[in-house]
């Protein structure tokens, strides 16, 4: 089947249900994604932005379903992932893989790095052991590992080095599709270049498409083809990356934009600055879930969900109002 | 050459060729290696580098925390006020700490005691260097967390630190280090836990309280837009050593340093019309050195692009007037012309 988008993404939901705070009471319910849909293309990176708690994370596990979604669809390639049982998910895992955020706690410190990278291979009983063997040292250098380093265990390795291990182990199985989910968040600056670069070499090299979850929208910036920008379980604001950053148009998008801090001081006035955090997401505010941080909130905010509409071709936005002339 | 330090009628801290030494293995370790600064009244010192360049280990120095043993301010003076705080006795430097210099740690989650109100420790630290009342250093406990913009601080102070978020954590923490007027604020990574949004608003507030009261701040960070909000002067820090010094425009602008250049160069930065094509970061490549096994001479020679056989031995501050110093063989030239002239 050919069809330009990879991953389809429909009114994804993950709600948790928590424990009730006393006997009686109504079981609470935490709306960590709350009705999030996307598109990515074959060969391009969705980069999903939002501040800590807006359910990036999530949204990124339940597209694998490591996190099981509680409504939408996920299609993977014309084939809805949500139907398929254990044994056709396990096989569909070979063409979808993750990077974890820390790569400090996702290595198993007991195995060696080799041994690793060798595990996909394993689970899904690919090859003899000597295929096994060739195929990891083949990903050690591919990506910029020395073979012999197979032999080493985890706490032998700089954060920058570990964080490759987690890429050898996500490529072993040639995979179609990645979530890097914040792969460069806990590392430093000038090793941070390093792994970005390496990944955009093997995107193009291996044609792989990425769902690229990140809080640093610099780093979105530079990686990502299209971007939606999330807040409090919802996308705010989808668009290409050209015009997501020429000219945001959603309240949230304007505000987290202008709060990150430039080299240049010039920029510092006329900031906008948000007032609070970020509310709770077990008593989600009514209407739109912005409007409590929102400097251009109406009475109508308050009462009505604004959806996701397409303001401008290719740009969506969740607002009841035009804000960028305001 | 001496190292160029300004000294001036506004000067509040300097810290002269300080060295600190750790003892690993059996064998003294120099972590900190001449490392000298002056920091003026109400302004802001941003110290820069990567994780393990001592960054943090020169904040702990200068307020004698450093963990002792294995370590040890092994030379150099930290001048306040004209006191030599690295010769003072432990009682005095007990008052200096929380009193005239204070601190924001990094965590605000790890560095606040769970089982007491923030109302209770703000109120330990007022008490422990000012000599007034139980109830008269509550209500300033009140008052300080009003300062820091939380709202309803009358309920606010009974609460604990588990029913604050992160940002209002870490403004308890300011509220905290601010208790006695401290006259240097050295804020370690203040804003490494916190999103964004509300790590603007934590920047807004100390440039706030630095205006009201004249507080010198030093800020250290790996993050150059963070040193850009609120530094007058940056210093960047490479391996215990310091490398380059000057104003923020001359850092960022016409840093001379390759380890600064390479740094600046491999941050992205958001430009508001990106191109269509993605360009590759430079890298600095290899790994930041192991202080055990540190090469001789330069300690960025390894990774530096411009290496030349003199970078064998060490290379000296080349004071580029102004005070601004480069620790690198490249600027030798410009600093000799500048001493014929």
């Amino acid at each position: 089947m050919t069809n330009k988008n990879l991953l389809s993404v429909e009114g994804l939901e993950v709600h948790f249900k928590l424990k009730r705070p006393h006997l009686f009471a109504s079981q609470p319910t935490l709306y960590a994604v709350d009705g999030v849909s996307f598109e990515i293309v074959r060969g391009q990176t969705l980069g999903l932005v939002g501040e800590s708690g807006c359910g990036k994370t999530t949204s990124g596990l339940s597209v694998l379903r490591l996190v099981e979604p509680t409504g939408g669809k996920i299609v993977f390639d014309g084939v809805d992932l949500r139907s398929l049982g254990a044994d056709a998910l396990l096989d569909m895992r070979k063409r979808m893989q993750i990077i974890f955020q820390d790569p400090y706690s996702s290595l198993n410190p007991r195995q060696t790095a080799g041994d690793i990278v060798k595990d996909p291979l394993l689970i899904q009983k690919v090859g003899n052991p000597k295929e096994r063997e060739e195929r990891v040292s083949e990903l050690f250098t591919l990506v910029g590992l020395q073979a012999n380093q197979k032999e080493l265990f985890p706490h032998q390795f700089s954060g920058g080095q570990r964080q490759r291990i987690c890429i050898a182990r996500a490529l072993a199985l040639n995979p179609d599709f990645i979530v890097c989910d914040e792969p460069v968040s806990a590392l430093d600056v000038a090793i941070q270049a390093q792994i970005l670069n390496l990944l955009c070499k093997l995107q193009e090299d291996l044609n792989l498409t990425f769902l690229f979850i990140s809080h640093d929208l610099a780093v979105v910036q530079h990686i990502c083809d299209e971007i939606a920008v999330m807040y409090l379980g919802a996308i705010v604001e989808k668009t290409n990356r050209k015009k997501l950053f020429n000219n945001p148009r959603h309240p949230y998008t304007r505000a987290l934009l202008s709060a990150v801090p430039t080299r240049r001081s010039s920029k510092k006035s006329n900031r906008i600055r948000l007032e609070g955090d970020i509310p709770n997401p077990v008593n989600r505010p009514s209407g739109c879930r912005f409007h409590t941080r929102c400097m251009y909130s109406q009475e109508q905010c308050k009462f009505e969900e604004p959806q996701l509409v397409e303001k401008q071709p290719g740009h969506w936005e969740a607002c009841h109002f035009e804000t960028t002339n305001l | 050459m001496k190292n160029p330090t300004l000294k001036s009628e506004n000067t509040v801290l300097s810290v002269e060729n300080l060295c600190v030494d750790f003892e690993i293995k059996g064998k003294q370790v120099q972590i900190l290696s001449d490392i000298s600064f002056s920091l003026e009244r109400g302004k802001t010192l941003g110290i820069i580098g990567e994780s393990g360049c001592g960054k943090s280990m020169t904040a702990l120095a200068l307020m004698r925390m450093i963990p002792s043993p294995p370590g040890r301010i092994s030379a150099g003076r930290v001048v306040l006020k004209g006191e030599d705080l690295a010769q003072a006795s432990e009682k005095r430097i007990r008052d200096i700490r929380g009193g005239e210099i204070s601190m924001i740690f990094q965590e605000p989650m790890t560095s606040l005691n769970p089982v007491f109100t923030i109302g209770n420790q703000i109120v330990e630290a007022i008490r422990r260097h000012k000599d007034i009342g139980k109830s008269e250093a509550w209500k300033e406990a009140t008052d300080l967390l009003d300062i820091v913009h939380i709202p309803a601080p009358n309920r606010r102070v009974h609460e604990y630190p588990h029913q604050l978020s992160g940002g209002m954590r870490q403004r308890v923490m300011i509220a905290i280090a601010l208790a006695c007027e401290p006259t240097v604020l050295i804020a370690d990574e203040p804003t490494t836990a916190l999103d964004v949004t509300v790590q603007a608003q934590i920047f807004d507030l100390l440039n706030e309280i630095q205006k009201d009261r004249g507080t010198c701040i030093i800020l250290i960070t790996h993050d150059f837009g963070a040193v850009a909000e609120m530094a007058d002067r940056v210093l960047v820090m490479y391996a215990g050593h310091k490398i380059e010094e000057g104003t923020l425009d001359e850092i960022i602008d016409s840093a001379r340093h390759p380890y600064t250049q390479g740094l600046l160069r491999s941050m992205p930065e958001i430009k508001v019309d990106p191109g269509d094509i993605r360009e590759s970061l430079a890298e600095i490549p290899g790994v930041v050195p192991d202080l055990l096994h540190l090469p001789e001479g330069c300690p960025f020679a390894p990774r530096c692009s411009f290496v030349m056989a003199q970078c064998q031995d060490l290379p000296h501050y080349m004071d580029l007037g102004d005070n601004r110093s480069v620790k690198c063989w490249l600027a030798q030239e410009d600093s000799r012309t500048k001493e014929q002239a």
